[in-house]
């Protein structure tokens, strides 16, 4: 594919020159939009721009990790987190989210798992964009109906007495799991905490893994 | 800078959770219709619950008919719909201008020859 190609010339700014692949009708139209956008100044290149890099490189799951390794090393932080996780993630320098966002806890007995049956709607102060499979229809169907089986797909199984918790985020509220500490952990740096709590695992989709064993 | 600092304490094999996933745009133009929506409602020209709904509608049709349209195909149809029916852009416009990209006859536009176009009128 030309964007594995080691030698291009610059970034990916395509202007048309030589187009090996002729435009899908969708691209054409996203195409379109946007040119008469920026001819109409209703919108500036830059501005699409500025978003895009915020939420491809800025605002990653890496946020949601950070607040939940401190939740995880300051009991207060977790407390006042689940009370009230709309404003207590500025508290770790994070942009108050313009929707309500509640943080919900995994814990031995109860299991989270977040879906937005609608469409897509996703922390995304805290995990940036979602993945793809988020927004499918089998994941919006499946969650509510059958929790267990869709953890089963991703590989997390849970104890029968477990608990599982099906959040259905909306415009208004958006959720946030706070997955259990892995054992194996203690005397590990918020940092290093923050490294092995995934996306998924924030999604509720996942379990939190302890560090390898073999590392170091 | 917080950002670039927090990317390089969690490189290396613990792994960056964003790396787990998968790339967040399928294609570039995905991007851009993305930060198009979002940067429209930034700056006011909607409400960003308006095209939420847009977009819940364009979903459930296309999932009511089995459709194998991409959820960006669905996010770029929402934004289409509502810029039409507040009359930001016409249909004939966009069907015209869509034309032409797909026929070969525009390049992409980058931000210099924008700033051109003001001068023709």
């Amino acid at each position: 594919m030309s964007h594995d190609h080691p030698h291009e010339h610059g970034h990916d700014h395509d202007h048309g020159h030589h187009r090996p692949d002729p435009l899908t009708p969708a691209e054409a139209r996203a195409k379109a939009i946007e040119s008469l956008l920026v001819e109409k100044g209703l919108l500036s290149t830059d501005a699409i721009d500025a978003q895009v890099a915020a939420y491809e490189a800025d605002i990653g799951p890496m946020k949601g990790a950070k607040v939940v390794a401190r939740a995880w090393l300051d009991p207060d932080f977790k407390a006042r987190l689940l009370a009230d996780a709309t404003h207590v993630i500025e508290e770790v320098g994070l942009a108050p989210s313009t929707n309500q966002l509640v943080a919900v806890e995994n814990t031995p007995a109860v299991h989270n798992l977040v879906v937005c049956t609608l469409c897509s709607c996703y922390p995304w102060a805290v995990l940036g964009l979602p993945p793809t499979w988020y927004k499918s229809f089998a994941y919006r169907s499946r969650a509510v109906i059958e929790p267990r089986a869709v953890l089963q797909e991703f590989g997390t199984a849970l104890d029968e007495s477990t608990e599982v918790r099906v959040w259905d985020s909306s415009a208004e509220v958006r959720y946030l799991v706070v997955p259990e500490r892995p054992a194996g952990t203690e005397g590990l740096t918020e940092d290093e905490l923050a490294a092995l709590v995934t996306r998924d695992s924030m999604i509720g989709v996942a379990k939190v893994k302890a560090p390898a064993l073999a590392a170091r | 800078m917080s950002s670039k600092e927090t990317i390089g304490l969690i490189d290396g094999p613990g792994a960056l959770p964003r790396k787990n996933g998968e790339l967040v745009f399928e294609a570039p133009w995905e991007g851009r219709a993305f930060g198009m929506a979002v940067a429209l409602s930034d700056q006011q020209v909607y409400a960003w619950e308006d095209f939420r709904q847009r977009l819940i509608a364009e979903i459930a049709t296309a999932d009511a008919a089995n459709s194998s349209s991409t959820y960006y195909e669905r996010w770029t149809a929402a934004l289409e719909s509502l810029l039409t029916a507040r009359g930001l852009i016409s249909p004939a416009e966009l069907d015209a201008r869509a034309a032409e990209y797909l026929a070969g006859e525009r390049d992409d536009f980058d931000h210099d020859h924008e700033h051109d176009h003001h001068g023709h009128h």
